[in-house]
């Protein structure tokens, strides 16, 4: 209990020390929103073009789509607004040979790599993802019960681990080649099937990208939870059952790496 | 020249060094790439497979997407507009200033260079992954239209980079401009006709985006070679096309004036 108040506290820290940095290039940081919200609208766009041309894209309609969208943004903002810079910064740290002083201070380094820096940026976009769903839900004349929304919360927690534990597997290579950014970056293009609908998809591509990398189930899970398209409890289960599993491997492979560690710097 | 030439020979070996880099790079993408080509299966197939969306069949919605990615290795700027940045940001044109090799044409040259070995890296996996969809991918409807689009592919080449050394010029006077940056490029995106093909949408949208220099950075090269875009319109759109790349270039000499009257050279 002890040991936890202690992290909550080192966590504060940080989160302030976040807020004096963001705060002092303040036109930086509403650029920042600028730019997300962009691409975000852009997305929408490409869903009333898409659904200019149809009336359903497997069993999605449009709106049930925009939902889709909303979601997966909402994932994938909270997930930048915690892990992201820290996970791309990992190889820089790993570079200058920075990683020494982390690692030398009486804390769990991983916790320190992974939140040392938190995107406060990003919770502003999450909150925009969150309306234009409760737009969509609107649209749709949704109902969720209060069960639905708390099983939403909880698998978009789940999603943003999934998210976070993939990314640091990649970000973690970075102790075997310097070039691990491009890496970091290529995780990207997995965002962009996260908010695909899974049923445009068959065969390998499909079970790939559910079963082995489950970013198709991290948005698509919630979302159906919440519009009542939920087909089977198995579902949820598999997108919990892999989180677990790819948290696991994260941990086993941050550790086996770390032993390789040689610093840079002297 | 050949000072020139010589820039080009360094940068490609310098930009050899990120091979795995840009296989990666190619590899990565085709996941987006291939998600979207089902994405449009979907659609067609929930029509009964035989609809017709802003006046393309299932196959050549696919081909369309195909040729987006080979135009885009060919035409993109990777990471150019950074550099650049990061060389006014650092002090590191103080050097240009003073010697008899003009920044713009050197930059140009890196550009060619790195898109050489970008291709060269990437033109293995390509060919794989147009292999598997071969039967979508045809060949122009003649050598001469070819021509037409290889000299468009080169328009194209020299617009994206005009406009992003422009834009890149915005260091001179903002310490980050990454975020304008990212701002330009989704326009690109979506008027250049990346994410889908212009013609699903409204036709006065479409001629709005026309008057823009978008679609002349993806979207009409793609258009010759599917040989959707003959005649008239063809002359037409090329000499447009010129044009963008002249006013694009224009401005980006514009831009630079600007900067260096203002400069004072950082770092030292």
């Amino acid at each position: 209990m002890k040991r936890l108040r202690r992290y909550l506290d080192l966590y504060a820290a940080l989160w302030k020390n976040s807020v004096t940095r963001e705060m002092s290039f303040k036109g930086n940081f509403l650029l920042w929103i600028v730019v997300e919200l962009l691409w975000f609208g852009l997305q929408l766009c490409f869903i009333s073009v898409l659904y200019s041309q149809t009336e359903h894209i497997g069993s999605w309609t449009k709106w049930q789509m925009v939902l889709l969208v909303g979601a997966s943004n909402f994932i994938q903002q909270l997930y930048q607004a915690f892990f992201l810079t820290n996970c791309t910064n990992l190889s820089e740290l790993v570079r200058t040979g920075k990683l020494d002083f982390l690692l030398l201070l009486p804390v769990n380094t991983r916790f320190l790599v992974s939140l040392r820096v938190v995107d406060l940026g990003a919770f502003v976009n999450a909150l925009f993802a969150v309306c234009v769903m409760a737009f969509a839900a609107v649209k749709l004349n949704l109902h969720p019960t209060l069960g639905q929304f708390a099983g939403f919360a909880a698998l978009c927690v789940v999603g943003v681990l999934i998210h976070y534990s993939l990314m640091f597997i990649l970000a973690t290579i970075c102790f075997w080649t310097v070039r691990a950014q491009g890496i970091v970056w290529g995780y990207y293009n997995l965002f962009n099937i996260a908010r695909m609908p899974d049923e445009a998809f068959r065969g390998a591509f499909k079970a790939v990208f559910t079963f082995a990398l489950p970013v198709l189930l991290v948005s698509n899970v919630p979302t159906r939870v919440l519009a009542d398209k939920i087909y089977s409890p198995s579902a949820w289960l598999l997108l919990v059952g892999v989180a677990f599993v790819w948290l696991a491997v994260s941990e086993w492979f941050w550790r086996f790496s770390v032993r390789r560690y040689t610093s840079a710097s002297s | 020249m050949k000072k020139y030439l010589h820039v080009i020979n360094v940068g490609f070996q310098n930009n050899l060094q990120y091979r795995f880099n840009y296989l990666t790079r190619t590899l990565f993408s085709f996941i987006p790439l291939f998600a979207m080509l089902s994405l449009w299966r979907t659609i067609y197939g929930g029509a009964g497979g035989a609809g017709d969306h802003g006046g393309f069949s299932q196959s050549q919605m696919i081909f369309y997407y195909l040729l987006v990615a080979v135009v885009d290795v060919f035409t993109a700027v990777n990471e150019d507009d950074w550099q650049i940045a990061a060389d006014i940001r650092e002090g590191n044109i103080n050097q240009f200033l003073l010697k008899p090799v003009d920044y713009l044409w050197y930059r140009l040259c890196l550009f060619v260079s790195g898109r050489l070995a970008f291709v060269l890296m990437a033109a293995l996996p390509l060919a794989v992954f147009i292999f598997c969809f071969r039967q979508y991918f045809l060949p122009p409807p003649d050598v001469f239209t070819f021509g037409i689009f290889l000299a468009s592919l080169v328009l194209t080449a020299l617009l994206q980079f005009f406009i992003s050394y422009a834009m890149a010029m915005l260091a001179f006077w903002l310490l980050e401009i990454s975020t304008f940056i990212f701002i330009l490029y989704a326009f690109e995106y979506l008027a250049s006709g990346h994410l889908f093909p212009l013609d699903v949408l409204p036709s006065a949208l479409k001629g709005i985006l026309f008057a823009t220099p978008f679609p002349y950075q993806l979207y009409f090269p793609i258009q010759i070679y599917m040989g959707k875009v003959a005649g008239v319109g063809l002359a037409l759109g090329l000499v447009t096309q010129f044009l963008w790349v002249v006013v694009a270039y224009g401005f980006a000499r514009f831009m630079w004036r600007r900067g260096v009257r203002k400069y004072s050279a950082f770092g030292g």
